[in-house]
């Protein structure tokens, strides 16, 4: 077993060597534009990226003329959200949102604020998922786009994303869902799920960086957006830009791969996941996990290590590559916004790790992983003045801490 | 991020952890930070009441891996010194030894907060050696 082992899959994955073979032909011989119709080069180049969106719909249930392609996840959700706004502005101003969602879709959205529209960020319930009492309550008649997350990034929680759809629909209201960390993932199917676009991304699924695609429905509804970048009009005037082919052909492969392996990839990776949440349960008390098990990516832990620091977590475990919500780790100085929203106290949000295992991970390093949290949470308690007084039976949340 | 050798030495090595009885009249407790912040530092003192030298000193963190190599700094210098020298001790002090980059600096701010609450609380109960304080202080 090799160390540093990378357990950090929901930020990124390396790319499939299968999907750096079919992308290497298309940097050298194949390097055509897939816009030049007059010679072979680019026909080959087209017909790649052809076959690309046919097996990106093909992962998602959908037809291969509604996938434009994008740089990122980022950019699909800034051109879906923006996109609508603009083209639906005279039938409605308002927007409705979660509060956990990723920070291209929250600031998407505040940038429109300023423009004058109108955004309801939904908060969570304790699992993590929004109310769908509280979604219907939300819409107004001039509600245009219901925009929400299929899986979180932080915590891996499922929406009721076929329920969204549905009362989207019944309303007339767009639905757009940032499904970036499900797809590839769990079962995504735009016509089931009643989802008028969707935003993928290709290095989350062992694709490439820098490529990504939004769906865009085609019929009922057709939707309509109005693009954000003016050039030569590419992807039916929606998103203009020569295409990325090698990167295209790379995010096609990546779905073909994911849509054939999910079945076996899921159960063994939910395998690993409990294995390693078990293990963690039944060795140290005071672990609290974030977020529904129920309905939650096969591949997520997040679990809070009462009375340690996250930072210091991941120093101990300096050959183990995952991320925490511990202010110290971003840049922001403030704990993770997705936990604060779940009900989680800033204190435990400081001890909170995020486990995403992957394709890549065996059981022997899960195992490994399970015995090093452990022997470092242990460690760290031993040092932890807040632990000694919990261990007293004192009641932390009665003391008045001086906050700095 | 990439952490100083002598954070990682502290951090991997902590030097006095540990807990002195916070009713023995010649130790001084502080504790300082808070949970929701992210870092809480018990930094306790037993001096020598003759000689006002400090003859021990524990701590015990809970924080980040630069606020835990602070705290086991402050106890490795305040060891031998005088309880006014133990005054003397600047946050900057820290900062330079360890190579704390600016946004760990809040670290050593609370090692030096934690060290005059525990001269604090130690000199509180020379003074009221009568009566010692019973309840464990917060103190910023």
């Amino acid at each position: 077993m090799k160390t540093p082992i990378y357990m950090d899959y929901h930020a990124t994955t390396p790319v499939d060597p299968r999907v750096l073979d079919a992308m290497l032909p298309y940097f050298t011989g194949k390097f055509g534009n897939a816009a030049s119709r007059n010679h072979g080069y680019g026909w080959e180049a087209e017909k790649a990226v052809d076959n690309a969106r046919k097996q990106i719909a093909d992962l998602i249930g959908a037809n291969s003329k509604e996938i434009i392609f994008t740089s990122g996840a980022t950019e699909s959700n800034n051109l879906a959200i923006k996109g609508v706004a603009e083209m639906y502005a005279e039938r409605g101003n308002h927007i409705i949102t979660s509060a956990i969602e990723h920070k291209a879709v929250l600031d998407t959205c505040k940038r429109l604020e300023k423009q004058g529209f109108r955004v309801t960020y939904l908060p969570v319930q304790k699992d993590g998922r929004i109310d769908l009492q509280m979604l219907e309550e939300a819409i107004t008649d001039k509600t245009i786009l219901i925009t929400i997350m299929y899986a979180n990034n932080e915590i891996g929680v499922l929406q009721p994303v076929a329920e969204i759809g549905k009362l989207a629909h019944a309303r007339k209201i767009l639905f757009h869902s940032d499904a970036v960390q499900a797809v590839g993932k769990v079962p995504v199917n735009v016509a089931t799920d009643g989802i008028d676009l969707l935003s993928m991304s290709a290095h989350k699924i062992y694709g490439p960086k820098g490529v990504g695609a939004l769906y865009v429905r085609r019929k009922g509804p057709r939707v309509q957006i109005v693009a954000q970048m003016d050039g030569g009009g590419h992807e039916r005037g929606m998103r203009s830009g020569t295409l990325n082919v090698p990167g295209i052909v790379g995010l096609g492969k990546a779905c073909e791969v994911a849509n054939a392996d999910m079945p076996e990839e899921s159960r063994r990776l939910s395998f690993l996941r409990d294995k390693l949440k078990d293990g963690i349960l039944r060795e140290l008390d005071e672990v609290y996990i974030n977020g529904s098990l129920e309905h939650r990516l096969p591949h997520n832990l997040n679990i809070s290590f009462a009375y340690v620091e996250g930072e210091s977590l991941l120093m101990g475990i300096d050959d183990i590559a995952v991320s925490s919500g511990s202010a110290c780790t971003s840049a922001t100085l403030e704990p993770s916004y997705v936990l604060k929203a779940l009900g989680v106290g800033e204190d435990l949000a400081h001890t909170s790790i995020r486990f995403g295992l992957g394709r890549f991970n065996t059981e022997e390093e899960s195992d490994y992983v399970l015995r090093r949290v452990v022997e470092v949470v242990r460690r760290l308690r031993d040092l932890s003045p807040l632990y000694d007084m919990a261990k007293e039976g004192i009641d932390l949340s009665k003391i008045s801490w001086a906050a700095h | 991020m990439a952490y100083s050798d002598k954070v990682l030495d502290h951090y991997n090595n902590p030097r006095n952890v540990g807990t002195l009885d916070k009713n023995n009249p010649n130790v001084g407790t502080g504790m300082v930070g808070a949970p929701e912040c992210g870092d809480v530092m018990r930094l306790q003192i037993k001096v020598n009441e003759d000689t006002q030298i400090i003859e021990d000193a524990k701590f015990k963190t809970f924080g980040c891996g630069s606020a835990i190599a602070s705290s086991s700094l402050a106890t490795e210098w305040l060891k031998g010194k005088t309880v006014d020298q133990a005054l003397e001790l600047k946050n900057t002090e820290i900062v330079n030894e360890l190579s704390l980059p600016p946004v760990k600096i809040h670290c050593s701010v609370l090692a030096e907060d934690a060290i005059h609450a525990a001269i604090h609380d130690y000199k509180a109960k020379q003074v009221s050696r009568e009566a010692p304080a019973e309840t464990e202080p917060a103190r910023a």
